[in-house]
């Protein structure tokens, strides 16, 4: 069985130092050893931004694609062969403004895909402007006077969505990062899993420490029942989004590959590509 | 007798004009004919002006005609709109209750049946289409039993009562307007046809079936006119065959999607009209540079913006050739029959595998939506070629090592493995990339992998790249054109030869990469060059002049009213001409 090490390669991210991403990585390589993964078996298909950049950064198939569409790539990859794990990720940009339609798309169809957005309430690599995860009165380069803009709450859309795995959580914690990700890789289902993950470079607002201040561990709730859609939409909201775990998990509900018509089991890659002269015989009779 | 006829039926949408129209050309190409269709529509769902015309011959027709011999008509807009296309002598079948009139100038025979009245009294006015249709169909003197069976086939699910109902219908229909005809016309008496059925489908159909044939076994697509009925197809037929067909949000995801599976080693296709292209272009530049297969159908439409989504046009030939940004890799090819529809399909998927690139196969939306006979699709000549797929095993990966995913080859085209493959791990970006796929400034490299991927496809020629449909060393003109518009030009040559007037006519059927040595020859040996196109900037005859001169030989004939050419124009364009 592999290792966490075994998904590490030598590729020197290119992120800051004390960025927030770095532990992001660190949990997908632990989570994928400790649910027993090769790296063979997982693909990460991640946006474009400082955060996209996760797919090459970690020993595993991967697809650094383009601006907001990790989602639609990561679904095809899933569809083409659903005996990989796949994992979607990108920053929030990527995932909450530029590709939001996909995310909520993507929630709905509820392919067994895990995507961890590594929320920093900023654009990293153009160097400074508002996210729709900014807070309102937020000072960027694009919102000099402060964003005038409502907060996204990407919580509140996923549960509206009909999500069936919701969770957050912060880079610093690493351990229940890391168990997340492996509850959302075994969950069979569209999986989300926002993560506080500061930008040191750009976002001097929202930094660990404010993070620590601001945030409520679910564990604190030992009542909590994730398996509530009302209670969990109740605590996104009495914590106005800032609280970590899982929030919100539906086991009931099957996945898309489970519901679509004749989808077989073994990966559609593997198909048979030929059709036999029968086959195609009874195909064109339809149009005599 | 004659050897071919003209029928059109026309109402307001939503009215059945589909559905008797469907049930007319069944019932035709039961008894042998071939047939070439034309619709005429909006975009509103009920309610506007809409008519279907059918062309009806004992050999094969790839056209529609210029004239018209029969019209059914559900209203007086009908015959206002299209009585000055029936020729001299032509027949108006038209409900008696509006009580219709032929329109000054046109001298053709009215029938006014009760149509109305008559479905009425077998209990729904609904029926109406089939007591038109009997008229017609006995107008024209052919055997009833074979158009009840058409009628059996469309109604059989609802059961005999309601079969049997429409049946009477028809024959009450038949029986009226053979009483007013006395008989079945004369003039109108066809040769029998050869009593093989053809295959008889639309160019959409033709195009799923392809993909089928060619091994797609997933599609994303959102839904655009005149493209769905690609969707509509497969989504009925991939799951039996394990696949699937996914709706998306939006042509952004379709393709990305279409990327996504592709890269995970499933052929899988999407397909759009002009403003779903628009919108996959940064996919396409991103298929491109990853070397990831892609097959996109493009089902040219009027443009631009909404432009005219009903109506014919071969106008974005630019947008699929210049319309990602940057430089990369690609194949644009357009069909111009239906059974190139089928052929290409199964032709896009191999090349998308074997060069590695996005292929894109354009139709036009009388090729898309135009229903016609189709030649045997003949099952011997598909193959499947997966290109430089690995298979197997591969050996061991040294230490912090990745498999050479964009290796520098003679050719270009690199190894490919898909994911879940042991020791294949690599890395694929859109961001610049070394052999590996890790993201690399080195300006050495650069150079290199612009080199390759664009190499790749110097020698990429389809089959049939430039059709030649008829050589003449001493031509007076030469025709060139792309998409559907071929039969038409050889439906127009026949006229000139019989004046004497000495024409070649070739198709480009290769877009990009443009097969300049291909085309050439011909261009030379031409005394004047005609390219005809359905736009009004002259794109394919600016890439003949782009790629290979000839502008003072070269005249263009442009049409961008949103119609097809008619045989008579092409006709008069070059006997203008010379
Ligand atoms: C279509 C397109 N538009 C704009 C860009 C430029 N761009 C690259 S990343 C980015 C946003 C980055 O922010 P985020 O997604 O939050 O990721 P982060 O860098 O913060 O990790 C933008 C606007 C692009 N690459 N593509
Ligand atoms: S700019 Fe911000 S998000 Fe980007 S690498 Fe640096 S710290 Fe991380």
């Amino acid at each position: 069985m592999a290792t966490f090490k075994e998904f590490r390669n030598n590729v020197k991210p290119n992120w800051c130092p004390g960025c927030g991403d770095f532990s992001v990585q660190a949990a997908i390589q632990r989570a994928a050893a400790n649910v027993g993964l090769e790296p063979e078996q997982l693909a990460v298909i991640s946006g474009i931004g400082c955060s996209g950049r996760i797919s090459g950064y970690i020993n595993a198939y991967g697809l650094h694609g383009i601006h907001g569409r990790a989602l639609p790539i990561a679904q095809g990859v899933k569809l083409a062969n659903r005996e990989l794990t796949v994992i979607a990720s990108g920053g929030d940009g990527d995932g909450f403004a530029i590709g939001m339609g996909h995310t909520v798309h993507a929630i709905r169809r509820n392919l067994d895909v895990t995507y961890i957005v590594m929320d920093n309430q900023i654009y990293g690599l153009t160097k400074g402007q508002t996210s729709p995860r900014s807070a309102e009165g937020f000072k960027t380069k694009s919102t000099p006077e402060g964003s005038i803009e409502h907060t996204l709450s990407p919580l509140e859309i996923a549960m509206s969505a009909g999500a069936t795995f919701v969770a957050q959580s912060f880079s610093s914690d690493l351990k229940q990062l890391t168990t997340l990700i492996e509850e959302g890789i075994k969950h069979k289902g569209f999986s989300l899993i926002n993560v506080f993950s500061p930008c040191v470079t750009f976002n001097k607002v929202n930094t660990y420490d404010w993070f620590k201040e601001n945030i409520v561990n679910l564990e604190q709730f030992p009542d909590y029942d994730s398996s509530n859609r009302i209670a969990a939409m109740n605590k996104i909201m009495e914590t106005h989004g800032m609280l970590t775990g899982l929030i919100y998990q539906d086991k009931s509900r099957k996945s898309y590959e489970d519901l679509a018509v004749g989808f077989k089991e073994q990966g559609l890659a593997k198909q048979k590509l030929e059709l036999s002269r029968e086959q195609f015989d009874k195909l064109l009779a339809e149009f005599k | 007798m004659i050897s071919q006829l003209s029928w059109k039926i026309g109402g307001q949408q939503g009215e059945g004009v589909e559905s008797t129209d469907r049930i007319f050309s069944t019932a035709l190409n039961r008894l042998g004919y071939y047939l070439y269709g034309y619709r005429h529509f909006s975009s509103r769902i009920k309610g506007g002006h809409t008519n279907n015309k059918i062309r009806i011959s004992t050999s094969p027709i790839r056209a529609i005609s210029d004239d018209l011999d029969i019209l059914v008509a559900f209203d007086q807009e009908t015959i206002d709109l299209n009585a000055k296309e029936l020729r001299e002598g032509g027949v108006i079948v038209a409900d008696a209750k509006f009580s219709p009139t032929v329109p000054e100038g046109v001298s053709a025979r009215l029938f006014a049946v009760p149509i109305t009245a008559i479905a009425e009294e077998l209990g729904t006015s609904l029926m109406k289409n089939m007591v038109a249709s009997g008229a017609s169909w006995a107008l024209l003197g052919l055997p009833l039993e074979v158009f009840n069976k058409a009628v059996e086939e469309e109604f059989g699910r609802k059961g005999p009562a309601i079969v049997e109902k429409n049946v009477e219908a028809v024959r009450r229909g038949a029986e009226f307007v053979l009483e007013q005809a006395g008989g079945p016309l004369e003039e109108f008496k066809l040769e029998p046809a050869d009593g093989v059925q053809k295959l008889f489908m639309i160019g959409n159909e033709a195009i799923g079936l392809g993909a089928i044939a060619g091994g797609c076994r997933l599609m994303s697509a959102y839904p655009i006119t005149p493209a769905s009925e690609i969707m509509e197809y497969l989504i009925k037929k991939l799951p039996k065959f394990g696949g699937t067909v996914v709706q998306t949000e939006d042509e952004i995801a379709a393709a990305t999607m279409a990327i996504g599976a592709n890269y995970a080693g499933v052929r899988t296709m999407t397909a759009s009209a002009g403003p779903g292209l628009s919108l996959m272009m940064e996919a396409i530049g991103l298929s491109g540079m990853t070397e990831t297969p892609l097959v996109i159908v493009d089902t040219q439409r009027g443009g631009p913006s909404t432009g005219l989504p009903t109506k014919q046009e071969q106008s974005d030939i630019n947008a699929l050739i210049y319309g990602t940004h940057g430089e990369i890799p690609k194949l644009v090819v357009a069909p111009s029959t239906i059974e190139e529809c089928f052929y290409d399909m199964v032709e896009a998927f191999n090349v998308a595998e074997e060069y590695q690139i996005p292929v894109i196969v354009a139709t036009d939306l009388q090729l898309s939506l135009g229903k016609q006979s189709c030649d045997v699709l003949d099952y011997d000549s598909v193959r499947i070629n997966r290109g430089k797929l690995v298979e197997g095993e591969l050996p061991p990966l040294e230490e912090h090592r990745m498999f050479k995913r964009y290796e520098l080859t003679e050719n270009g085209v690199s190894p490919r493995v898909l994911p879940g493959m042991k020791n294949g791990i690599h890395h694929v970006t859109g961001v610049e990339h070394d052999q590996e796929g890790r993201p690399s400034e080195s300006a050495v490299n650069r150079a290199k992998m612009m080199d390759k991927r664009l190499n790749k496809i110097k020698n990429l020629r389809v089959t049939n790249a430039v059709k030649v449909h008829a050589e003449q060393k001493d031509a007076d003109v030469l025709i060139v054109a792309m998409g559907s518009t071929g039969g038409t030009i050889e439906e127009a040559r026949t006229r000139l030869t019989k004046d004497g007037v000495k024409t070649a006519h070739v198709t480009v059927r290769q877009m990009f990469p443009f097969p300049s040595e291909l085309l050439e020859p011909h261009l030379k040996s031409a005394k004047q060059i005609m390219v005809l196109e359905n736009n009004a900037t002259g794109q394919l005859a600016n890439l003949i002049k782009q790629n290979l001169g000839y502008h003072d030989k070269i005249k263009n004939v442009l049409k961008y009213d949103g119609t097809p050419f008619l045989p008579s124009e092409v006709y008069k364009a070059c006997k203008e001409l010379i």
